[in-house]
């Protein structure tokens, strides 16, 4: 943490108070910086605490010292260049991808490699990918009740009962026993993000949901997410969807070559970005 | 099914020049035997004469009206619609193969007095020994596909020594080692399991390749899919990965288990009274080797239909989720 980085952070906070009425909750970037404070909710309140992590792929540094606190109700937008460690980061936090130094704590547990404790890690967070990855042999139903069934010992009925809520939540329940295949990429990923709630994560984590589906289909599946936030539901989403991240978000990450590079509420982020690097990021992305 | 263009072509055998061609090969290829002497020779009779007179007019005349015919059936086959086509020619074909072996003037008494016995011990036996060893082949293989995926190197050496040994000693010389090594060792066994034993280790082997090519083949996002909802990797393996495989496994399965079937037969060496085994011993004494040995190729024959017909049935019903 630099001095420079713990100044903008006072000063988001400062400038802030309008902004951070309208959202559920507003907490200051970088738990790590300000530990000593006050204000610091109990850990229970804290859904991922990630401290100085770092992450190799062989001898190329993917992550460099990574702190993030992702709260409860809180919604973050990671943003970045490709290949600045975007995808690496969320899926450090399912551990789909093992860090090598620094803490992960999912809900208060520290991720680490013993079998029971990541899996029990991945019933409460939610994962929704790029390619939608549904089970194309089974059904959109049993696509959404195998998790329960399997894993959580749900008896059919019930698992049904709740796929069925969830499938609605996402506006598709007539196509409940159509196969993945039968149906469009907007619909795919909308059964996607059924699936992951079924399970009743704590926190759902998005890793550019919308950026293999065709135009028209983006607005539905970021309708879901948007509602999503609406009802309180933590989300991680790492997008280019800036309106989206504009809307929802209460504190855009942007990321550039593994590292953190700023991270601030949308309002400040868009229209006062502290880094040259934000700057260049966004006056290419807002371009077209 | 190749892919469909619906761009729609003249069909082939209606096609003069195809035809013609077809007319010219067939006629040269009737020219170059002489046929005179064969049973349709004497069906030509009231045109040629006595056959074996009839020297170069005959034969010309025999092999024109042969390209004649194969050519009146091609076309007249090209208009039926596809499952009659296939039909008819499945129909000629057998009839075709019906007329080679009744060439060999078989003694057919002899075999409907045989062939109960052939059944009810040889066939049994050979489908005992193949089922058996399948099942166990199956557990075999699907252990080692995983230990040969696995990153455990004890695991993943043991599987790939496995594989090498079996896939590269002939199985004849597997069953040998089997059942004449292991009593070296002070283990004994009979026949029939150590038949089995060589059998399901031979075509365990095979199947370890064939099993982790279709693990191989599913998309890495079903695994991370599987794992981030909290599945475990047995669930992962059972639930997800090897009802997607199946698809990719089934074809090479049906092959393994037909040439397994067929490899059964190597196990009349150690005197399993298997259908080969009798074949041959109710052949030799009465010199009607011919009788058995048409006769055990065609149950063989039949058995692998059943194996085709169930292998196409399981493919049906695991591509139904790629359906659109
Ligand atoms: N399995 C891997 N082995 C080696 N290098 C990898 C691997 N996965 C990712 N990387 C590297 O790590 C860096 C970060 O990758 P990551 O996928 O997290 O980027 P990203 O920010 O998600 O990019 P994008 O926007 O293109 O998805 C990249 O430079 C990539 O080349
Ligand atoms: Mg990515």
């Amino acid at each position: 943490m630099t001095a420079t980085d713990i100044d903008h952070l006072i000063g988001l906070n400062g400038g802030d108070s309008s902004m951070a009425t309208g959202n559920v909750r507003r907490i200051p970037v970088s738990s790590q910086a300000l530990s000593g404070q006050k204000q610091v909710p109990m850990s229970a309140d804290k859904i991922i605490e990630a401290t100085h992590v770092s992450k190799w792929y062989g001898s190329f540094r993917a992550l460099t010292d990574v702190n993030l606190t992702v709260r409860k109700g809180e919604r973050i937008v990671i943003c970045g260049p490709s290949g600045s460690g975007k995808s690496t980061l969320i899926r450090c936090f399912n551990r789909l991808e093992a860090n090598q130094e620094g803490e992960i704590r999912v809900n208060g547990m520290l991720l680490h490699n013993k079998m029971r404790n990541v899996t029990e890690v991945r019933k409460n967070v939610g994962m929704v990918f790029q390619h939608f990855n549904l089970f194309p042999h089974m059904t959109v139903l049993m696509n959404c009740m195998a998790g329960p069934m399997w894993i959580k010992g749900v008896p059919e009925a019930q698992a049904k009962q709740t796929a069925l809520k969830y499938l609605e939540r996402v506006r598709i329940p007539e196509q409940a026993n159509k196969y993945p295949v039968q149906l469009s990429g907007g619909q795919q990923q909308r059964v996607a993000i059924a699936r992951s709630l079924c399970m009743e994560p704590a926190v759902m984590l998005f890793d550019e949901p919308t950026s293999a589906l065709d135009p028209e289909m983006v607005s539905e599946v970021l309708e879901t997410m948007t509602s999503l936030a609406r009802d309180g539901m933590t989300m991680v989403c790492v997008t280019h969807e800036m309106g989206f991240a504009r809307a929802v978000a209460d504190r855009i990450i942007f990321m550039d070559k593994g590292r953190i590079v700023e991270e601030a509420n949308p309002n400040d982020f868009f229209t006062n970005p502290h880094h040259e690097r934000t700057r260049l990021f966004l006056s290419q992305i807002l371009s077209h | 099914m190749l892919y469909q263009d619906t761009v729609d072509s003249e069909v082939l055998v209606h096609r003069p020049w195809f035809v013609a061609s077809i007319f010219a090969a067939v006629l040269a290829v009737s020219l170059m035997f002489n046929l005179s002497g064969t049973a349709f020779g004497d069906l030509m009779r009231p045109v040629i004469g006595d056959p074996l007179q009839s020297g170069i007019y005959g034969r010309v005349a025999i092999a024109f009206v042969i390209a004649v015919m194969f050519c009146v059936n091609i076309v007249l086959i090209g208009f039926a619609p596809l499952r009659v086509q296939i039909g008819i020619v499945w129909a000629e074909l057998l009839l075709l193969f019906l007329g080679f072996f009744n060439a060999f003037n078989l003694n057919m008494p002899f075999i409907w007095e045989h062939l109960p016995y052939l059944i009810t011990q040889g066939v049994v036996t050979t489908i005992y020994v193949s089922a058996v060893s399948l099942i166990f082949a199956s557990i075999i293989a699907m252990i080692a596909a995983i230990a040969k995926l696995s990153s455990n190197g004890f695991a993943y050496a043991l599987a790939s020594f496995y594989t090498s040994f079996f896939r590269g000693l002939p199985l004849l010389i597997q069953i040998y080692l089997i059942y004449l090594g292991l009593p070296q060792l002070g283990i004994v066994i009979n026949a029939v399991p150590s038949g089995i034993l060589a059998l399901s280790l031979c075509v365990g082997a095979y199947m370890t390749e064939i099993f982790r090519a279709g693990i191989q083949s599913i998309d890495r996002g079903q695994w991370e899919a599987s794992r981030s909802i909290g599945f475990g990797f047995g669930l992962t393996i059972r639930k997800i990965i090897l009802p997607q495989a199946l698809p990719v496994i089934i074809p090479p399965m049906g092959n393994t288990f037909i040439a397994m079937l067929k490899d059964s037969s190597l196990v009349s060496v150690l005197g399993v009274w298997e259908l080969t085994f009798l074949a041959r011993t109710i052949g030799q004494p009465t010199f009607h080797h011919m009788e058995m040995l048409i006769t055990a190729a065609m149950i063989y024959w039949i058995l692998s239909a059943c194996l085709e017909v169930l292998q196409s049935r399981l493919e049906h019903h695991f591509a139904r989720s790629k359906v659109r």
